[in-house]
């Protein structure tokens, strides 16, 4: 008895440590006063004054500001919008790759595997900091192109949202593949000779049959891109320019540049409120999965 | 009324719809399908029956345009179909794995293939409602192909395939999945649909007892090769191999040499100790020639006694029985050291079995029971 609710109680406890006592944490931040202080807010809890007054100092002031300038709420639609585009780009990308890999000879897909693993074993920031140099006006890609006489003038990517989704797209492309992958192989290939048989082309049965079939993988992979995207921060400081506005970057700068801790915990806690859609929409999204297979 | 029978093969003036000239196939090295010729009939319920890896399969998916043969010619109802891609051919094929559309409902898995062909909806909708009503699976039309059990699912498949009206229906291995007591209904259930639809059926199975029950003709196939093409019956009575007949039913198999004694029939000389073996055969044999008597064993007889004036007869010994309830095998080892096997019906009770493991009995059987094999 002792055991079993041992093992119940560790998930919760981890969900409970990790997630909720930071969470009501940082809900307190933001709903307290900026201050030149350390910690740089108030109120500070005080025993000698009672929960009563501590709880009339606290204040919505901070949610209320963000409605105010419009930097915020264009900051979210802008991630947004960013999210949803490079999102969309790894699907495209993703798909096709997930769909050779799961037509690969049975010996060779370990491999190709591998290949798509390969690049977490390097730093993330380095790889990111890798495209600074590919991607910069006296960088390999530009020296490429104009070597080949392709372009006489350097092409500016570095520095524009279209650098900030090549980052994207490269960095969450194997969380796109794999559970893509894992659909497409599951996929009893007699399915695509019964709908040929059937009469249709080979186009056809792979719209009409495969698609539909990898939905459930084309969702997984679409969420996993998508919630970290959202919230996304050192690909657009690193690669984007001044003209980017993403959410992760005005929160890094509320934080550390203007040192205000109830104004930046506002915005992650919104941040963190617009992710739950899509994280519930994921979550149903696994459940209908499991459903299916029982 | 006068029932004809139905045997166009017999028939030099009829036209297969299927005609395969000197077909060949290779992968690599293997050859699945080693020049190969066959006609198939309209009409005909025709079973490719062989064990795995004999190239029933490969057969059947070249007939559905999934594999063009290396060499030869395939022809449907006289047009060379090698080429054709399978959604331009008039077959279908029933998966063994039934490949039912998991996404779509049982209504749309039977409307899939009518959708391709642009069909108008008030039109589809007879044609699903038709099979539905065919395969009696009217109920369960909403339902998805998860949500139905496996008989009913085959039925689903079953009508899917049919519900082009196909001018060939292929059916590989359809009754696999299912257990004995329902595959038994299926197979009657098969044959009912064949004969209300009029559609040629090809049937890949190993099962050969699924072989006899639907078939007008039985193809036995092994690496490659076509080893005999007949009725059930016939199959059964007159293989023209040892091979045949070892794979169609139980047999017992005597090696020997022939001398003719008589008018078509023949002296089998089969151990030294022992009086020849007689028996018939319309297939001429010289003298010494190597041979093999296949026997079936409910063509042989086991008494206590010796019985008076038998063709042929042997004494052995009781080795094994095999008691199956109807039927009992009766594995009898003859001084020579061999096993033939002998099987009756249980006409009476168990108890009253009048011999029984280790009891000494005699083997008799007629010069016509067995089939003389040249190899």
């Amino acid at each position: 008895m002792m055991r079993r609710f041992l093992l119940i109680a560790t998930p919760y406890f981890w969900l409970l440590a990790l997630f909720l006592v930071p969470f009501a944490i940082v809900f307190k931040i933001s709903l307290s006063d900026a201050a030149i202080a350390r910690p740089p807010y108030m109120p500070q809890f005080d025993w000698a004054e009672g929960i009563r007054a501590f709880i009339s100092q606290l204040d919505f002031e901070n949610f209320v500001f963000l409605t105010e300038d419009d930097l915020y709420w264009k900051a979210y639609l802008s991630s947004l919008k960013i999210a949803l585009i490079s999102t969309v780009l790894t699907l495209l990308v993703g798909f096709p790759m997930a769909y050779g890999m799961a037509r690969a000879p049975t010996e060779w897909r370990p491999t190709l595997m591998m290949l798509i693993i390969l690049p977490f074993w390097t730093s993330f920031l380095i790889r990111v900091y890798a495209w600074m140099g590919i991607l910069s006006n006296e960088g390999y890609l530009n020296s490429v192109l104009m070597w080949l006489g392709v372009i006489n003038e350097p092409l500016v990517i570095l520095n524009t949202n279209i650098a900030v989704y090549i980052g994207i797209v490269y960095t969450y492309l194997p969380f796109m593949i794999l559970p893509i992958y894992s659909t497409l192989e599951r996929l009893d290939g007699s399915l695509n000779e019964a709908a040929e048989d059937l009469g249709c082309s080979r186009f056809s049965a792979f719209w009409l049959v495969t698609v539909p079939l990898s939905r459930p993988g084309i969702a997984a992979g679409s969420f996993l891109v998508f919630i970290p995207a959202l919230g996304e921060f050192v690909i657009p400081s690193l690669l984007g320019g001044s003209g980017t506005l993403m959410i992760g970057k005005v929160l890094w700068e509320e934080f550390f540049s203007n040192r205000d801790w109830p104004v930046a915990s506002a915005v992650a806690i919104i941040l963190l409120l617009i992710l739950v859609i899509p994280i519930v929409l994921f979550q149903r999204n696994q459940q209908k999965q499991q459903e299916a297979e029982q | 009324m006068t029932v004809s029978e139905f045997e166009p093969w017999n028939d030099p003036e009829a036209k297969p719809l299927i005609h395969f000239q000197n077909v060949t196939k290779r992968f690599g090295d293997f050859t699945a399908i080693d020049d190969l010729t066959i006609d198939i009939y309209e009409k005909e319920f025709y079973a490719l029956l062989g064990p795995s890896g004999c190239g029933k399969t490969t057969l059947m998916r070249m007939l559905a345009g999934f594999e063009t043969p290396t060499e030869g010619t395939i022809q449907l109802a006289g047009q060379d179909i090698v080429g054709v891609p399978p959604n331009k051919r008039a077959t279908n094929m029933m998966f063994q794995s039934y490949a039912l559309f998991p996404h779509l409902s049982i209504w749309e898995n039977i409307a899939f293939g009518l959708r391709r062909e642009g069909m108008a909806k008030d039109k589809i909708n007879d044609r699903v409602e038709e099979m539905l009503r065919l395969t009696r699976m009217e109920k369960f039309a909403r339902r998805k192909p998860h949500q139905v059990s496996g008989g009913q699912r085959q039925r689903v498949a079953l009508a899917r395939s049919l519900a082009k009206a196909p001018k060939l229906l292929l059916l590989d291995e359809p009754l696999g999945a299912l257990d004995k007591k329902l595959r038994q209904d299926t197979q009657f259930e098969l044959m009912d649909i064949q004969e209300k639809t009029g559609t040629t059926f090809v049937i890949v199975t190993h099962d050969q007892e699924e072989a006899m029950t639907v078939a007008s003709r039985v193809a036995v196939m092994d690496h490659g090769q076509i080893k005999q093409v007949a009725t059930p019956a016939h199959i059964y009575e007159a293989p023209n191999s040892v091979y045949v007949a070892d794979f169609i039913g139980e047999v017992n198999i005597i090696d020997g040499t022939a001398s003719p004694n008589g008018e078509d029939t023949y002296a089998v000389k089969w151990c030294d100790n022992h009086a020849p073996l007689n028996a018939a055969s319309p297939l001429p044999f010289s003298e010494g020639q190597k041979c093999h008597l296949a026997i079936r064993p409910e063509k042989v007889s086991i008494s206590a006694d010796k019985p008076e004036g038998a063709a042929n007869m042997v004494q052995g010994k009781v080795h094994d029985i095999a008691y199956l309830g109807n039927i009992s095998t009766y594995y009898v080892e003859l001084p020579t050291g061999a096993i033939i096997k002998a099987q009756t019906a249980n006409t009476r009770r168990i108890a009253r079995r009048s011999f029984t493991w280790e009891d000494t009995v005699w083997l008799s059987w007629t010069a016509t029971a067995g089939v003389l094999l040249a190899e």
